[in-house]
């Protein structure tokens, strides 16, 4: 735990570009602008950066599918709609690391050819759009963004877009559409963005935190990144910890830190020591686990597959002994039902029905076939719809029905007149 | 209508995006800042200046939460009910809000000075609970905190 800090260091004043630079700030862009753009390309590949977003996809790999030598447009979307719920770290970059988000992203531009970049920012995060955009001009009036950037040939513009309150808006290509001016609808792929992207052309979309990721990368070397933390998922990681510990927050630490650990030592454990019951690793759509379940498990994306969970966007939620979880699901249910699209109708009409079966149990008013019928409603969304809102919607009833059968079967008619008589 | 300077601003932002379609999220902010919603006349304004079908505008109006038709309460409370709120004690603070502001969630008081509606995740996890009023947020609640804070904003 006493790892230094390379996202968030502890260094006052770090969001204005003075500090920055005299900290090594926008080094990392001088020495890749010295390169070819292939090379600092390979550099990411080689790092194996996985992306921090949710679904881990190597990042150098995502980069190579860029076409090379197109006549058209090409763009970068950094995406910080950050709305999963149980997550909160790329807001800590924007307010306390801005111009290192800038860096990579100019870096990400230049390895790809990519001549205009949209920051995508939720609507709610109003605060942290103008101490961006405040970063932003500081940025310009350096010359590190517009033309001939840092006195090389490279240009590239860097905007900030910014959304009105659509957790879908985080879906890449949902992004896209909002970037465009359309309803946040994600659509069908293939095509994929590299191929066809934004207005029809070739795109990348990169989380925040795995764009903050990349100056590093490039200052220290492929070879001394990829050694921080689990070799399969390197790195330096932001792990958001909320709910039931004495000291919720964002951490940042190497990636493979065990569960326990991050939430007794990082987080300083448990109010009044009490047993934890389960955790949500990596934000609400990642399975839950149950707390007796967690010695062994780390914060990184194999260890948590091979728990039956996910590293999602490290978003972890603590909930101790004493935790109504239906009273949980029914939210994450709730969430589902309001965030989904509606573009298709497994997802439309399933995660509603899901929300009402899981409401039932929490009235007491489920029979026994109520569990088996929402595992079968979750079961049919997951799969069955354009994006991964489906399965995100599924996957937590899926998850707590797997783990915590006995919490429904406690809350059926039945069970409460039992307990009652 | 949009005032001048507001027409400006959108006209400055069109050298960011090869369309003008992709303006409509923009200046919908734009229009809701100067007035506080977005009516259907302003709507149609955007829909004229932007050069794309009312009806398009219409669509994304009704798709994005953050957009209002219609006119609402001065201060807008905004309280995450969302998990890890949940966890740290978000239904004592909504029922000091209703009981406080005299307001149901999604309702506006009668003298038309709060909203208070019920918000999914904001990403304050980890200084929850929480509300926004506006842009700015209030973290870290306790219901005796909140009188303090709504006594502030009058």
């Amino acid at each position: 735990m006493t790892m230094d800090k390379w996202i968030l260091p502890d260094i006052k004043d770090l969001h204005t570009i003075t500090v920055y630079e005299s900290h090594g700030g926008y080094g990392a862009l001088k020495k890749a602008l010295a390169m070819k753009p292939e090379e600092v390309t390979d550099e990411v590949k080689k790092s194996n950066l996985r992306g921090r977003g949710g679904a881990c996809f190597p990042t150098g790999l995502k980069w190579t599918f860029m076409p090379k030598g197109t006549e058209k447009p090409k763009y970068l979307c950094v995406n910080g709609d950050e709305s999963e719920p149980g997550t909160f770290k790329d807001r800590q970059i924007f307010e306390f690391n801005p111009h290192l988000l800038i860096e990579g992203t100019l870096i990400a531009c230049y390895a790809m050819g990519i001549t205009t970049a949209y920051i995508y920012i939720r609507g709610e995060y109003g605060k942290w759009i103008t101490m961006l955009e405040k970063a932003l001009s500081e940025a310009r009036a350096h010359g590190y963004i517009g033309a001939n950037i840092a006195g090389s040939s490279f240009s590239t513009q860097v905007y900030v877009h910014k959304g009105a309150g659509a957790y879908i808006c985080g879906e890449e290509s949902s992004l896209m559409n909002s970037i465009e001016g359309e309803r946040g609808y994600p659509r069908v792929k293939p095509p994929f963005p590299a191929q066809n992207g934004l207005w029809g052309n070739p795109t990348t979309i990169n989380n925040v935190e795995t764009i903050a990721n990349v100056p590093l990368i490039i200052t220290k070397g492929w070879e001394w990144y990829s050694k921080i933390g689990k070799p399969s998922h390197p790195g330096p990681i932001l792990v958001g910890v909320s709910g039931h510990v004495n000291k919720p927050g964002v951490y940042e630490m190497p990636t493979g830190v065990p569960l326990l650990e991050i939430i007794n030592t990082y987080a300083g454990g448990v109010p009044g020591g009490k047993r934890i019951k389960a955790v949500i690793p990596g934000g609400s759509s990642t399975p839950p686990l149950r707390g007796e379940m967690l010695e062994g498990v780390s914060m990184d994306a194999d260890s948590l597959k091979a728990a039956g969970s996910a590293v999602g966007t490290a978003g972890l939620m603590v909930m101790d002994e004493d935790t109504d979880l239906i009273a949980v699901l029914a939210r994450i249910a709730k969430f589902y039902y309001h965030e989904s699209c509606g573009q298709c109708t497994p997802c439309r009409e399933g995660t509603g029905w899901v929300y009402k079966l899981v409401k039932k149990f929490e009235a007491g008013k489920a029979r026994k076939e109520d569990i088996d019928l929402l595992m079968e409603v979750a079961t049919n969304i997951e799969g069955n719809t354009v994006c991964a809102l489906g399965d995100a919607a599924a996957w937590p009833v899926q998850g707590m029905i797997r783990r915590f059968r006995e919490e429904f079967e406690k809350r059926t008619v039945s069970s409460v007149a039992e307990a009652a008589a | 209508m949009l005032k001048n300077e507001n027409i400006k601003k959108i006209e400055d932002l069109k050298a960011r995006y090869p369309t003008t379609k992709a303006l409509v999220l923009p200046a919908l902010w734009i229009a809701q800042e100067q007035e506080g919603y977005v009516s259907e006349d302003m709507m149609k304004e955007i829909a004229t200046l932007l050069d794309v079908p009312f009806g398009h505008v219409l669509g994304v109006v009704t798709f994005y939460t953050m957009f209002h038709t219609k006119p609402i309460g001065k201060r807008h409370v905004e309280v995450c009910t969302n998990v890890s709120c949940m966890l740290r004690g978000s239904k004592a603070i909504v029922e000091h809000l209703e009981k406080r502001l005299g307001v149901s969630m999604g309702e506006t008081s009668a003298d038309g000075q709060w909203t208070l509606s019920e918000v999914e995740c904001m990403g304050s996890c980890g200084t929850a609970p929480m509300f926004a009023v506006g842009e700015e947020y209030y973290e870290n609640l306790t219901p005796e905190k909140i009188d303090g804070i709504l006594n502030g904003l009058k």
